[in-house]
């Protein structure tokens, strides 16, 4: 591995061709300069040809279930941040549901570990709201935040807080060290049994509704609370036309309130649901069109602060099914990206910079996640992503480095495609190939074996 | 026609055509010797997730009725087995040579997933799945009305007939009901106006669109005069789950929205009263309706085993070619009337 | 043979067809075969007419008019009837889906009476046997007799017309067509030659 890169004619968040120097860790140079300083290192430095491309911060997800410990079958720490590292992500937030749940200190440590061992990306742990994801205890946060996982971020995803006394306490308790509650807006008595959207398609095809309140009546519930205690709120996977709207009203209240919307939200509908395919089932459930362009609308005009991909693999047993039996769920970590140019960005509704903003600036502000998310200036870590926004690349999840494969956008044909990552310089990603350390007998031939 | 999974998938013709070779099984279902040999040598599987009985007699029957050799597969699904039970089923039975699936299953789209999979290459035919569709039974229905609405002297079963003009309230649990959204597809691509009467609290909130009138209120809709009046089964369950009943207590559902003798004489005499069974006497119909002469309840039992003999007739009798529509024999019209012909089978009744 | 396939009218023009039975030689036929079901059945007693659909079912009511009207004391729509074998046949799967004709049967049934098949053309003969197993399972008659407008030669199966309007020897290579006013317009009976035979 070479420590140190020459990107040429490279457009730093969409801007003016340039060169960037990636040595030490650091951006080490830009522009003429970095030309000059490659001069001093010719042996050791990498030129990579970047006319077209685009350099963004390392992407930073706040939401990602990487399944271990407990579901090693379906994703691992390993396979799950390599899968992250090709799709341009160089820190991810693990959430808790796992098994264990992630509710000590002992076992975010762990997952923080594993992590940094594998060494594909900064792996930040998400600590349960409540123990065992059970909505009835506060789970040990202080102990969390102090651990060396050093957690910021806690949610009981998978499951809403929805007793509104516990989701009181835990927004008040995070205050102490400046963390942040991300809630899963989901009223669970409005959505037992429920497979997907309640609306028109449901009716037709005979699934049991998910209705929209059922979401927007804890996000209602949720920010109000937050203003009452003063603490800040985030608001995971937000899925309606009503829920944005009432992001946008708490935030023109001033209540400290930041939202993310999942790359599938922003470019799927519930008419998928009528294949009955349960690569679609996925919750919050895919709504409809209105719901997708408020949502794009939301994100465009900074109402919803960022892209999570809501990252969740399944073995083929659990979606190779009839829909009522199989898991919710979408994989998206290497489509994540694409998936926003396709809609956003080719489009003219936002610009490189806000895909910078929304996919690695905010996520890391959120987290209080420390060098991810940078400006790219001579000093900074370099935690960046290269990308090609000319390519084209069709969909094959077999082929994707996830050890799982369903992804609801097998087949379609995505513009963009990640050439390269860098994590603190040192390249995860060269190619669009993710680096694997040869001598590791795991990563034979290019793939991960779980 | 390669599966039958959804009445949706019907157009006006190819309903006919099922009504219609349906009417003809019945004729064959009336004589001394009610077996065909039509089906020899087909294999047709009986997959119910489900407990039915009387669904899965009236498959059998039919299939047997064609000569066809049946396997009665009761598969309670279970949440501890999911999917794989559905998949590795399907695989099983493929090995052994099925021609046709008939599936029932609790899960909305298992039969959709069945046929289209790849697990098997049998025709699939859609018993009932959760709260989606029911096709026999919504054929079944409209075969019985268009015989006793459409038929007269000379065609007594209303051979080449559509349901124009008729008018169906269809009264009931509409929300959870694979047989309303069946019926509803059914009556209206053969030109039947239906009425959906049901509280609100078992309406769909999607229901809108549905080529269907929607009314709270049951007195009103038999006071327009509907010339058939079908009654879904209400579940008592669904009266009271803890603070999330759908309605507060069987008195009150009856007393709205049962069919009671009193409610039955509004009718115009010519109305029929169907239900698809099983029927809770005293809660959504009472007991005097169901055995009015006007409730054709247990004819629609018969019909069920010649409409599916037809479904399973026109499903694997075939090359297997999916593409045009059957080569038509119409019988062409004669020259004199034909007189007191009848087929030696008599009136199934 | 035919029950199934309509006859596009212009069949007939479009390819090589030759007439080979007018109109005037199907009644003369028609005819004919009336008084020789009466003579070989010693007159109309439990006769019943049954037509093969498609064109076997106009022509048995042509028959059935004819008899009464030579015959004393019989009635024609009391004498026909109709007799659907697309169940019995064995060749289901070799064709697409076939709809199904009607069966009617007149008030007196068919135990112990002389029933008459009637079809237009009669070929390999799997028709007809498929006619026999379906009039087994409708009852018992006395005796059953077969009248066919044409013969034309190659059968697959040991049966034989009793009363017969033509004899046409054919090549497997031409198609038989029976035209009848209440089907196709026009009454004749055509020959094609042509690479398929036809069904059989």
């Amino acid at each position: 591995m070479t420590a140190q890169y020459l990107l040429k004619d490279v457009r730093p968040l969409g801007g003016e061709p340039t060169d960037v120097l990636v040595a030490g860790g650091l951006v080490a140079a830009i522009g003429p300069e970095a030309g000059d300083a490659a001069e001093n290192a010719p042996d050791d430095l990498e030129v990579i040809d970047a006319t077209g491309m685009v350099l963004l911060p390392g992407l930073v997800d706040l939401h990602t279930h990487l399944r271990e410990p407990g579901r090693e079958d379906a994703e691992t720490i390993a396979s799950g941040t390599r899968a992250a590292a090709a799709g341009g992500f160089t820190a991810v937030h693990a959430m808790a549901n796992t098994t264990p749940t992630q509710d000590t200190a002992g076992v975010v440590e762990q997952v923080w570990r594993l992590g940094a061992q594998a060494g594909w990306t900064d792996v930040h742990p998400v600590g349960a709201v409540s123990v065992g994801l059970a909505g009835e205890h506060l789970a040990e946060l202080g102990a969390m935040a102090d651990s060396a996982a050093r957690v910021r971020v806690f949610s009981d995803d998978g499951k809403c807080v929805h007793d509104p006394v516990l989701m009181r306490r835990a927004l008040e308790y995070v205050k102490a060290f400046d963390g942040v509650v991300a809630q899963h807006a989901q009223e669970p008595r409005l959505t037992e049994g429920a497979q997907m959207h309640e609306g028109v398609v449901s009716a037709e095809i005979g699934l049991a509704g998910w209705p929209a309140v059922a979401e927007e009546a804890i996000i209602a519930r949720d920010v109000l609370l937050a203003e009452h205690v003063g603490s800040r709120l985030h608001v995971c996977h937000l899925s309606t036309a009503g829920s944005v709207e009432i992001v946008r009203w708490a935030k023109s209240r001033g209540i400290d309130v930041t939202a993310e919307v999942t790359p599938h939200h922003l470019v799927l509908t519930d008419e998928e649901a009528r294949g009955y395919d349960p690569v679609f089932k996925v919750n919050p459930p895919l709504r409809t069109q209105a719901d997708v362009d408020a949502v794009r609308e939301g994100l465009a005009d900074g109402t919803i602060d960022i892209v999570a991909t809501d990252h969740a693999p399944h073995t083929r047993e659990d979606k190779d099914c009839e829909w009522a039996a199989a898991a919710f769920g979408m994989t998206g970590l290497e489509t994540a990206l694409s998936v926003v140019q396709q809609t956003m960005v080719d489009t003219g509704r936002m610009t490189w910079a806000d895909v910078a903003r929304v996919l690695s600036t905010n996520p890391a502000r959120i987290g209080r996640v420390e060098g991810h998310g940078r400006p790219i200036a001579v000093g900074e870590p370099a935690n960046l992503v290269l990308v090609d926004p000319e390519q084209r690349r069709v969909v094959e999840p077999e082929r994707q480095a996830t050890a799982s494969a369903n992804s609801p956008l097998r087949g379609r044909e995505l513009p963009g495609r990640v050439v390269a990552t860098f994590l603190r310089g040192r390249a995860t990603v060269l190619d669009g190939v993710p680096q694997d350390d040869p001598a590791d007998p795991r990563f034979a031939a290019g793939r991960v074996t779980p | 026609m390669r599966h039958l999974l959804s009445t949706a998938d019907l157009d006006r013709a190819a309903a006919i055509r099922v009504l219609d070779t349906a009417a003809q099984m019945a004729a064959t279902q009336g004589r001394q010797i009610k077996k065909l040999p039509t089906l020899r040598g087909r294999t047709v599987v009986n997959l119910f997730f489900e407990d039915s009985t009387r669904t899965r007699i009236s498959f059998e029957t039919a299939a047997k009725r064609l000569s066809a050799d049946v396997i009665n597969f009761s598969a309670k699904g279970s949440s501890v087995s999911k999917g794989e039970s559905l998949k590795d089923t399907a695989l099983t039975l493929q090995a052994m040579g099925a021609d046709a699936i008939v599936i029932r299953h609790q899960a909305s789209g298992a039969p959709h997933t069945l046929a289209h999979a790849g697990w098997t290459e049998a025709a699939v035919v859609n018993a009932g799945d959760g709260m989606h569709q029911h096709p026999t039974q919504a054929l079944l229905d409209a075969f019985t009305i268009r015989r006793h609405l459409t038929g007269g002297p000379g065609n007594p079963d209303g051979v080449g007939n559509d349901l124009a003009g008729l008018h169906v309230a269809v009264v009931g649990d509409v929300l959870h009901s694979r047989v309303a959204r069946s019926n509803v597809d059914l009556l209206h691509t053969l030109g039947a106006k239906v009425t959906l009467v049901a509280p609100p609290t078992l309406l769909p909130v999607g229901v809108g669109p549905w080529p269907a009138a929607v009314s709270y209120r049951l007195d009103d809709v038999l006071a327009q005069g509907p010339d058939a009046v079908m009654m879904l089964r209400v579940q008592r369950e669904r009266m009271s789950t803890a603070g999330g009943g759908f309605f507060p207590s069987p008195l009150e559902y009856t007393r709205l929205y049962g069919l009671d003798a009193r409610r039955l004489a509004t009718l115009p005499d010519h109305s029929i009263v169907l239900h698809p069974g099983p029927m809770n006497r005293g809660l959504e119909i009472s007991a005097d309706a169901a055995d009015s002469p006007r409730a054709v309840i247990v004819e629609q039992v018969a019909n069920g085993v010649a409409v599916r003999m037809a479904v399973l007739y026109l499903l694997l009798s075939g090359d297997g070619d999916t593409g045009a529509a059957p080569a038509t024999g119409a019988v062409p019209a004669v020259t004199s009337t034909p007189a007191p012909a009848t087929t030696t089978a008599g009136a199934t009744a | 043979m035919t029950s199934g396939t309509p006859v596009p009218d212009d069949i007939a023009a479009a390819t090589a067809a030759t007439v080979v039975l007018g109109e005037q030689d199907v009644a003369r036929a028609l005819t004919r075969i009336a008084h020789e079901i009466l003579e070989r059945n010693k007159g109309g007693d439990d006769l019943v007419v049954l037509g093969i659909p498609t064109r076997g079912v106009p022509l048995a009511h042509r028959l059935a008019a004819r008899l009464a009207a030579v015959e004393p004391g019989l009635v024609a729509e009391a004498l026909v009837g109709s007799l659907d074998v697309t169940m019995y046949r064995d060749d289901l799967a070799q064709h697409p889906t076939r709809s199904i004709g009607a069966t009617t049967v007149p008030g007196g049934g068919i135990d112990g009476k002389v029933v008459v098949l009637v079809d237009d053309v009669l070929y390999s003969g799997r028709t007809i046997r498929a006619a026999l197993d379906a009039l087994n399972d409708l009852g018992r008659p006395r005796a059953v007799q077969l009248a066919a407008l044409v013969d034309r030669g190659h059968r697959e199966l040991p049966i034989r017309a009793d009363f017969v309007g033509k004899n046409l020897p054919t090549s497997t290579a031409e198609r038989v067509r029976v035209l009848l006013a209440e089907t196709d317009g026009r009454t004749e009976v055509v020959i094609e030659s042509g690479a398929d035979g036809g069904p059989r």
